[in-house]
């Protein structure tokens, strides 16, 4: 798809130097924030902080904050439970992220989701999922709402490589294309479903070779920066807001850490963890700032990151727990049906 | 009128027509359709084929491909997208050619529809009805004879009705449709062609959680729902000639379940028996004995039966299908134990 066509989005035509600047370190701002907003999620975990599952998205945070640029504000997203770095690229303030992972009143969700289910409807983020795959047809559904209603809103839904093989993958696929849906799907290959490699799971590796099946274009790319994140999902997005339906794309990234923080990650070897953290997307745009000089701009971007993320902390441990009253309310509206 | 369309239309005293099950469901969703531009249907065969029990029969031609929605043999598929759309904003029924086909949604409806408001901290809700029939056809065999009923009523944020006359099949419809929570329809495949009195209001509905008084009588109660209440109304005629009143109640809604109607009851007759489609291990009918136990303890003259499907799964033979559905001679027999008359 992108190597046949050209970009139709604004966005990608090569801003001047000043603004380049200014949103190299706007990108550098949301991809630390989600960053080290999730390293203190995790430090808070170790103390017993947070309770449950806790799926880090650190060395993917590019897929989120790219796909976030490159969409409208009233465009909706959904993902796995691994949902925090697309809540906070979103919009998500890290208070009320932070606070869901405490389990607290002040949460997302209340308090009720917990870390994989951040739900943020002002900013149109309806999900993160804890069933692989079945927020697939989720997401086509509200594709299919926009359609029925004549809007041009797209609906951008993230799964993993371990989803790939479910079926609700395939019928959300199956249908999405059937129906032209606007609707991009965006396969965010990490190499691991879970414990186990690529090569054990898939017979075929490449997850878009499925595509030309349900008569989807698509596009496959090893994830290096935000900026080619934009400009390779902007060719899908705009597609579908054209109305000419859903694209497939895989996005080959890499999880720094464990599945989740029970996982001690045995089954991949130091060396390659270390190889691909020198190809982390983070770092290579921090490099590339530095040496155009911005080092004190990336501190002054550190050190507000560092206070929104510490002032996230104070207010999860601050805030109240939810009152027993929330959960009836939340079952039902109205009576409650027994 | 008769006393028994006078139990089937309850207070409602406007104009009414005659119409078949399948049709009182079809004017419910109409009238719907015709007040909110939200409404629409997707499944299988709704369309072009009219419906797989006709009960869509004549909807595409009256609103169109875009609110009539034929799908692939996708169901879970299809109701992750009404869910979808029911999240923000639609209002979508979603037609099951049978129940038996829902196990392949199963995740769709107990993660999804009846999750996601509590999950989402009360920001997101799921106005959507999952319709079909339920429970026993003829001769169809293990895998399309299930009453589904008895898994979905499990679970909280999902609400359950199983009508059995035709002004219940149009009113709970239109109430259903209205409903801010998932509702989930339970239709029978051999109640489609029974005759009944329709209101024609259309701004007729049929409120859940209240269980409906089928027949009078004050030696025993029956507990029932969808067809197997004319089921016991077979049953409470022949008791009747055998010297037994029994009061006929039809549940209607399963969750919300009426327990003021079920106390009241027991209260005058000190005797129950729960007769359904359904296996007798858990499910609807042992959490109706649980609450007439609980809430009515004292009233009981004699423990609580039930007439349910037998413990297998439903064999294809006519006579050994028959033996394993529930029958109105087992009914009786039921009755006639709890009132120690046998």
């Amino acid at each position: 798809m992108s190597q046949s066509q050209t970009s139709h989005q604004i966005r990608t035509a090569t801003p001047k130097p000043d603004e380049q600047l200014e949103l190299q370190l706007g990108r550098y701002r949301a991809m630390q924030l989600i960053r080290r907003f999730e390293e203190e999620a995790a430090r808070a975990y170790a103390q017993g902080k947070i309770g449950g599952f806790l799926h880090l998205y650190i060395g993917q945070e590019a897929i989120a904050v790219g796909t976030v640029e490159a969409l409208r504000s009233d465009d909706y997203v959904l993902t796995t439970y691994r949902d925090h770095g697309l809540a906070l690229a979103r919009g998500m303030s890290a208070r009320s992220a932070m606070a869901e992972l405490y389990g607290k009143a002040t949460g997302c969700s209340r308090g009720l989701g917990g870390s994989m289910h951040f739900f943020d409807v002002e900013h149109h983020m309806l999900g993160g999922y804890g069933i692989i795959g079945g927020h697939l047809p989720i997401a086509a559904g509200t594709a299919f709402a926009s359609k029925y209603r004549g809007e041009d809103r797209v609906t951008v839904v993230f799964f993993g490589d371990g989803a790939a093989s479910i079926g609700d993958c395939h019928e959300a696929m199956a249908l999405a294309a059937l129906w032209k849906l606007p609707v991009v799907f965006v396969c965010e290959n990490n190499e691991y479903s879970m414990g186990t490699p690529l090569s054990r799971t898939l017979a075929v590796e490449d997850v878009t070779a499925r595509a030309p099946g349900y008569g989807m274009p698509s596009d496959r790319f090893r994830v290096e920066s935000v900026a080619q994140v934009v400009e390779r999902i902007s060719v899908a997005i705009e597609r579908a807001r054209r109305g000419e339906g859903p694209s497939l794309l895989e996005m080959r990234t890499y999880r720094f850490r464990g599945h989740s923080m029970s996982d001690p990650g045995k089954y991949r070897t130091a060396e390659e963890v270390e190889e691909r953290k020198r190809q982390d997307p983070l770092l290579r745009l921090r490099d590339e700032l530095a040496s155009r000089g911005q080092t004190s701009a990336l501190e002054g971007v550190d050190q507000s990151v560092e206070d929104e993320v510490q002032d996230a902390l104070r207010f999860a441990d601050e805030s109240p727990e939810p009152d027993a009253s929330i959960l009836e309310a939340t079952t039902y509206k109205g009576e409650f049906a027994r | 009128m008769s006393d028994t369309s006078n139990r089937e239309l309850g207070s409602y005293d406007g104009p009414v027509r005659e119409v078949r099950f399948r049709e009182a469901l079809r004017m419910g969703m109409a009238e719907e359709m015709d007040r909110d531009e939200k409404v629409f249907i997707l499944g299988e065969e709704v369309g072009h084929y009219q419906g797989a029990y006709k009960v869509t029969e004549g909807l595409l031609e009256r609103f169109g491909e875009k609110r009539v929605i034929d799908t692939p043999i996708t169901e879970s598929g299809f109701s992750g997208i009404a869910i979808g759309a029911a999240m923000v904003g639609l209002r979508p029924i979603v037609e099951y050619m049978t129940w038996n086909f829902s196990a392949v949604a199963f995740d769709q409806i107990l993660n999804n529809a009846a999750k996601m408001r509590q999950m989402s901290g009360g920001q997101l809700h799921v106005p959507v009805v999952f319709r079909a029939p339920n429970g026993s056809a003829k001769q169809v065999g293990s895998q399309h004879s299930h009453a589904m009923e008895h898994f979905y009523a499990h679970v909280p944020g999902l609400k359950v009705v199983a009508p059995a006359t035709c002004a219940d099949a149009k009113g709970m419809l239109k109430t259903a449709i209205r409903d801010d929570d998932p509702v989930l329809f339970m239709e029978s495949e051999t109640l489609y062609n029974l005759k009944g009195l329709c209101p024609e209001d259309t701004d007729f509905t049929v409120p859940f959680g209240k269980a409906r008084i089928a027949r009078e009588g004050s030696d025993a109660t029956i507990i029932s729902w969808s067809r197997i209440v004319h089921v016991a109304l077979e049953a409470a005629e022949e008791l009747s000639k055998q010297g037994l009143e029994v009061q006929v109640i039809d549940l209607r809604s399963l969750r919300p379940l009426d327990e003021e109607a079920l106390v009241a009851s027991v209260a005058k007759t000190h005797r129950a028996v729960v007769a359904y489609e359904g296996w007798p291990y858990g499910g609807v009918g042992a959490e109706v004995v649980d609450r007439i136990q609980r809430l009515a303890f004292d009233e009981l003259d004699a423990p609580i039966e039930r007439v349910t499907t037998l413990d297998v799964p439903m064999p294809y033979n006519a006579k050994l299908e028959q033996l394993v559905i529930p029958q109105a001679s087992r009914i009786v027999e039921a009755v006639k134990r709890v009132a120690y008359r046998g």
